[in-house]
């Protein structure tokens, strides 16, 4: 059951991940964008969690830290950029 | 079994967040509304998937860095977003046109690019005046 499971999540992610990076291409002002990508970070990570149960390796939860970390520096980064430049569309 | 079923059940709700926060992000009309589906349910499965992944591996030190990451999560999407709508919004981002209500249009004016200073602000906040929409000039 686990198995079935785990490949239902894996197209559903996908499926996330996708509409996310619609958004993302078409996305009317920069801040819709920098919020897609937030989202698409957390689909990523969530699919490091899931990879870990698939093959049984823990390790990938260290990239799930090091990629929230990133992200959330990222989120920052840009917040300030829009605030000094502007919200430039285009 | 019972662990598979517990970690099945997890997985699927995570899944059907991530989806819905996807569409959301996808079909709402305005930045505020965007944000308002993304952070919560991506949070909310991301955290719900590591919990998955600390029942299914039970062990002490995958559990502490599962504990980690849902911490970290919780702290920093919270303030990501509030920097993000904060800068968007004294950025001019327009806001849907069925928008109800725009309490922070009250106190700065909308030529101050930054809302940093307190100088922009119409007039004076008193102490004993309710600064959550109760404004008397503004029934």
């Amino acid at each position: 059951m686990l198995e079935l499971v785990i490949i239902f999540s894996y197209i559903s992610l996908s499926l996330a991940l996708l509409l996310a990076f619609i958004r993302m291409v078409k996305g009317p002002s920069l801040p819709d964008r920098v919020v897609a990508l937030e989202l698409i970070a957390s689909i990523v990570i969530g699919l490091f969690g899931l990879n870990a149960i698939d093959t049984g390796v823990s390790a990938y939860l260290d990239i799930a830290i090091v990629l929230a970390l990133t992200a959330f520096l990222v989120a920052i980064g840009f917040a300030r950029f829009i605030q000094v430049r502007g919200a430039c569309d285009n | 079994m019972i662990i598979e079923i517990i970690v099945s059940i997890l997985i699927v709700c995570a899944s059907i967040f991530m989806v819905l926060a996807a569409i959301g992000l996808l079909t709402f009309p305005d930045l505020p509304t965007r944000m308002h589906a993304t952070t919560k349910s991506g949070v909310l499965a991301t955290c719900l998937v590591m919990i998955a992944v600390a029942l299914y591996f039970l062990q002490t030190d995958i559990t502490a860095r599962v504990i980690a990451i849902i911490t970290f999560i919780l702290i920093t999407a919270p303030v990501a977003a509030h920097a993000i709508g904060r800068a968007a919004y004294f950025a001019g981002v327009p806001l849907w046109p069925g928008t109800v209500k725009d309490e922070l249009g009250d106190y700065y004016a909308p030529e101050s690019s930054s809302g940093d200073t307190d100088e922009d602000r119409p007039e004076e906040i008193t102490k004993d005046e309710n600064i959550y929409g109760q404004n008397k000039n503004k029934p």
